[in-house]
């Protein structure tokens, strides 16, 4: 069972207290741009074996979004962060880091 | 104005946790800074009650304030005195992003109380309900069964919990079950 620590409002939420939100850190293109960036955008996601990161909703609770960093292998959680932010806090990628030396994923390593 | 009628009307059930529907509630959602002077004290002067800190409730008199989210307030206060309680902080938080609502009759609103009711609440919810774990003052929204709910635990030991008006009769019969009396499991202390 996947238990995430909603940021917001400091529960240890079990699995069916949250939905699942999909990737993170998506760059939205919008009108304007290329045809293969809006399909990027659209189409385009990850699907690692290993270090994830992704969206939370804390739905059946404080109903807050936040960001969780897992691996999709052994569902080791490193841990959840805010969801105003465009890109994973230094602490997230360091405790990432300590578990995983090496890792990467799409721009951020 | 027609005659207000709480969710249930006061049912009740006595098992081996009493569940009752508590009737006509007033129930304001007050959502803003909860850091924000200002809107601290709209609060402290509408119920009496301060804000509370994170996943904590604070009672005075008849008023409770109950912390939801970190910009949510729940206010749990008499059916009559609601919409004046409305109009007190819309007044006071005037100017502010904030906002007031009178929620009394889109809720449900239930007390457990007596010895299993922990357990009661256990099986329902995926919560540690032991009491090392979740003691008096303390509040949690969560998941009872199938539907959202919030719990809080009172300083008489008795539990309230709120939910959607429309689920109401879902989680009275769903407490109900979990009552059973002859359904102990004690497995809590």
């Amino acid at each position: 069972m996947l238990i995430l620590e909603c940021p917001y409002c400091g529960v240890n939420a079990e699995e069916t207290e949250l939905s699942a939100g999909g990737e993170a850190h998506l760059k939205r293109f919008g009108p304007g741009s290329s045809d293969d960036n809006f399909h990027d955008y659209l189409f385009v996601r990850e699907n690692p074996r290993g270090v994830h990161l992704e969206r939370w909703r804390h739905a059946n609770g404080c109903g807050k979004w936040f960001h969780a960093a897992r691996c999709t292998t052994t569902l080791e959680v490193f841990g959840t962060y805010s969801a105003q932010t465009t890109e994973p806090p230094q602490e997230i990628k360091d405790k990432i880091s300590a578990r995983r030396p090496g890792w990467s994923w799409r721009e951020f390593s | 104005m027609s005659k207000a009628v709480s969710a249930l009307n006061g049912a009740s059930f006595s098992g081996m946790a009493d569940v009752i529907e508590t009737g006509l509630t007033g129930m304001i959602t007050l959502r803003g800074a909860l850091s924000d002077a200002t809107f601290q004290q709209a609060v402290v002067d509408a119920t009496g009650c301060a804000v509370p800190a994170q996943r904590k409730v604070i009672q005075v008199g008849g008023n409770v304030v109950v912390w939801m989210s970190p910009d949510e307030l729940l206010i749990v206060t008499d059916h009559a005195k609601a919409p004046a309680m409305v109009d007190t902080l819309s007044a006071a938080l005037k100017g502010q992003h904030a906002l007031a609502v009178n929620v009394s009759d889109a809720r449900a609103c239930f007390t457990l109380k007596g010895v299993g009711a922990r357990e009661t609440l256990a099986k329902v919810a995926p919560v540690d309900f032991d009491g090392a774990a979740f003691s008096t003052g303390d509040v949690r929204r969560s998941r009872l069964a199938q539907v959202a709910g919030a719990v809080w635990l009172n300083a008489d030991g008795s539990f309230t919990i709120v939910c959607f008006r429309s689920v109401g009769q879902y989680v009275f019969d769903l407490l109900k079950t979990a009552a059973h009396p002859l359904s102990a499991v004690n497995a809590l202390g």
